[in-house]
């Protein structure tokens, strides 16, 4: 069992974990993942890592409320367990001789953009950051995000902070003063990364994007979360989730995520119907597991 | 004694073929005493039993069939589980008939000795009156790391532990068992078997680590570091293989692994009661000519599937399955199309697939494998409208923790280059198993793990 040792809401639906997970922790590096599962005959799913500690042994994770597992995730609370934290997986990203960097993230996307950047600005490396979100409650880590950009840039759909427009807007305009980087990642919704790549396409610019494909395994064994990068078959648990955003093929990327909608449909009503309070439409919060 | 001259073996009872085929319960249903004493009175006590040395184990075949048609059933488990330490799963999955039960005199004349039925008897009778835990030796002091939970693994483990070193094993998924668990369908091996071979490794004094995966939570050079004496590799041939023709990313195409570990480990056949869905369409193709494409297509009929198709390039005679497994797949319906490869998958605009694109095939002159080369026949392409296919066209090593760990020669197919008792080109390293010889069998990796830990017990003893 792994126990949760903090809970932040950081916007409605997103929430961070801070996970009691030594030998997780021990190995993490920018660009991993773990898979964990809730509890016996939960589903396994892949989340990115936010943020890690060695020496306390902890790793953050981020995640959204959108099927019925993040959602009864959501539910628990900091002093619960889950049954399995496996990791980290996937291929750590290195940036051995970057002077400057842009970090591009929507939504969801800048909590795995984050360690990305941290490391680079610990490195000495110059950070833009560009974030953004649909309004300005849904907008994550800003704060850390400024920690470690030197010219941090925010957008919300609505405009209700920041400029109004899309992430890509910004990325757009910069490209288009002629700033130059060494690299460009891109991290959020799949649609964002392609608009994202086929921007920065022209200008030749090594740009990096991270996927999240549905898995089972995560170590290479199912091929479930198989994507095509340059024509080639890629498995994004063990040769990604990282990739050269010029090459994925979004398209494919997005179909494929779709395959279980029927039955994440069927899933979420039953846990809806099992869990909703009659009487005031919430979500009922998790009875202590066991491990208490 | 009295003898049972009958030519053929006593009848298994199994679930009728019309039932089992909507159903995960076991296939065969296992001998009952009277069965078993009648079965075990055709073996004639051979001087020089040609079983034995069919058996990459050795099992003291015919003593053990003594004793049960003396009924002295608790000396007969006694007999097998002196070399074979998971008798209740090779009873069920062995391929007897190229082993213990080729080399049978009865053979000759008629069916031989049902030699598997009746391992698997004892050993089912034994799990029903509760395993004894042997007596342990003195605990040694010393620590082997085992990664991975299959039979290789399995074996190796106990076989240490009952030499009393403090084993630890380490395995990726949630679950242990390997491809006992995530690959053997339910119907085949009852995953409770498996659960229970694990806890009687368990008794024995082992650590069974879940959730680890080796290479990336710790390393080789990491288990040294931790005191660990000597490291076992099995784990497995765990890669997928795909077939390289276009269309293979659309919706509804599955690695076998995929799929079984989805409908085994994660058990989608529960699905909503768990978490884990799968999508079976009505029409399924499984491509492949092995035990795993049988198991893949009979678990699709189980899931549901109208007409469920094997996709086979060569001919029946080629087939590497198990002939009771195709039998019983035959037997529940499912269709067999030989000389058949697919050339390329068909989708539809939102990207599911609609159809599978075939070519037929003809035996040319024989192969490196010895099997006659399967040609194609120009213009006989056809289309075959499905909405599932399942790749079961074998799998390769998993490099997760090869590559990350130094000092491992590897062969050219990237397994990792093993002697006969398993040493490895690192010292303090011994690899067995599917990570040894490329997928095999059950009972080849446990032969592996025990030579292992019999050669790991040596080292350790001279390393002091």
């Amino acid at each position: 069992m792994f126990k949760i040792l903090e809970r932040k809401d950081l916007a409605p639906s997103i929430k961070l974990f801070v996970m009691d997970a030594p030998l997780v922790a021990k190995k993490a590096k920018p660009g991993q993942f773990v898979i964990l599962r809730i509890r016996e005959g939960g589903e396994r799913i892949p989340l990115t890592i936010a943020d890690y500690d060695a020496e306390k042994g902890t790793v953050t994770v981020v995640f959204q409320e959108v099927g019925k597992t993040t959602r009864e995730l959501g539910t628990l609370k900091a002093g619960d367990s889950i049954q399995d934290f496996v990791g980290p997986l996937g291929v750590p990203v290195e940036f051995p001789h970057h002077k400057k960097v842009l970090g591009v993230g929507g939504g969801l996307g800048v909590a795995p953009l984050y360690p990305k950047l941290k490391m680079l600005h610990e490195q000495g490396v110059e950070v833009v950051s560009i974030i953004g979100a649909k309004t300005a409650e849904m907008l994550i880590f800003e704060e850390e995000m400024k920690a470690v950009s030197d010219r941090l840039y925010v957008c919300t759909d609505d405009g209700s902070k920041g400029r109004h427009g899309f992430v890509t807007v910004v990325l757009k305009e910069l490209l288009e003063q002629g700033e130059k980087f060494d690299e460009i990642i891109i991290i959020g919704p799949p649609i964002l990364m392609k608009i994202g790549a086929e921007i920065t396409k022209p200008y030749g610019i090594p740009t990096m994007v991270s996927l999240n494909p549905i898995m089972v395994d995560g170590t290479g064994m199912c091929g479930g979360c198989r994507v095509s990068v340059g024509g080639e078959t890629k498995f994004a648990c063990v040769d990604g989730p990282a990739f050269d955003g010029h090459k994925v093929d979004f398209d494919e990327l997005m179909k494929r995520l779709a395959t279980y909608r029927d039955e994440e449909k069927i899933s979420m009503d039953k846990f809806q119907e099992e869990h909703e309070c009659k009487l005031t439409g919430k979500i009922k919060e998790a009875e202590r597991n066991a491990a208490e | 004694m009295p003898l049972n001259k009958s030519k053929k073996k006593t009848p298994m009872p199994a679930q009728k073929p019309e039932v089992r085929r909507r159903n995960f319960q076991e296939v065969a249903l296992g001998y009952t005493e009277e069965d078993a004493v009648n079965e075990a009175q055709r073996c004639l006590q051979c001087k020089k039993p040609g079983c034995v040395q069919g058996c990459p184990v050795q099992v003291q075949i015919p003593r053990f069939i003594k004793y049960i048609a003396e009924r002295e059933f608790e000396k007969a488990i006694e007999v097998i589980k002196q070399t074979n330490s998971l008798p209740a799963v090779c009873g069920r999955v062995c391929p007897q008939e190229e082993q213990c039960e080729k080399r049978c005199v009865l053979g000759k004349m008629g069916d031989p000795v049902g030699i598997g039925r009746l391992e698997r008897f004892v050993a089912d009778w034994e799990r029903a009156r509760g395993v004894k835990t042997p007596e342990l030796p003195p605990r040694l002091g010393k620590k082997v790391a085992v990664i991975g939970s299959g039979p290789a693994s399995l074996t190796c483990a106990g076989d240490l532990a009952k030499l009393g070193y403090d084993v630890t094993v380490f395995e990726a998924f949630h679950k242990p068992g390997g491809v006992l668990v995530y690959g053997i369908p339910e119907f085949r091996l009852p995953k409770a078997i498996v659960q229970e071979e694990v806890d009687f490794i368990k008794k024995l004094g082992v650590e069974v680590k879940t959730d680890m995966v080796m290479g990336k939570v710790l390393t080789v050079d990491d288990l040294f570091d931790m005191g660990y004496e000597a490291v076992f590799i099995g784990t497995g041939a765990g890669l997928p293989k795909f077939m390289g023709i276009p269309g293979e990313n659309y919706l509804g195409v599955y690695s076998a692994n995929e799929f079984l570990t989805r409908i085994n480990l994660m058990q989608a056949y529960s699905f909503p009661q768990t978490d884990t869905p799968i999508k079976v369409g009505k029409k399924v193709a499984v491509v492949g000519g092995g035990n795993v494409a049988m198991d893949s297509a009979r678990s699709a009929l189980r899931m549901g599937a109208d007409e469920v198709h094997i996709v086979y390039r060569r001919s029946e005679e080629e087939m590497p399955a198990r002939r009771e497994e195709f039998e019983n797949a035959k037997e529940e319906g499912i269709i067999f199309d030989f000389l058949t490869n697919p050339i390329r998958i068909i989708g539809d605009e939102k990207g599911w697939v609609k159809g599978i694109e075939c070519i037929r095939m003809q035996l040319g002159e024989p192969d490196a494998s010895g099997r006659r080369r399967p040609v194609p026949i120009k213009g006989s392409e056809f289309t075959m409208e499905v909405e599932t296919v399942v790749i079961a066209i074998g799998t390769g090593p998993n490099p997760l923790l090869i590559k990350a760990t130094e000092g491992l020669e590897l062969n050219k197919y990237g397994y990792i280059a093993a002697d006969e008792d398993g040493k490895t080109s690192r010292e303090g390293v011994w690899a067995g198993g599917d990570i040894v010889t490329g997928a095999a069998t059950v009972i080849l990796a446990m032969g592996a793990g025990k030579k292992a830990a019999a050669s790991i017990h040596e080292y350790l003893q001279s390393k002091k």
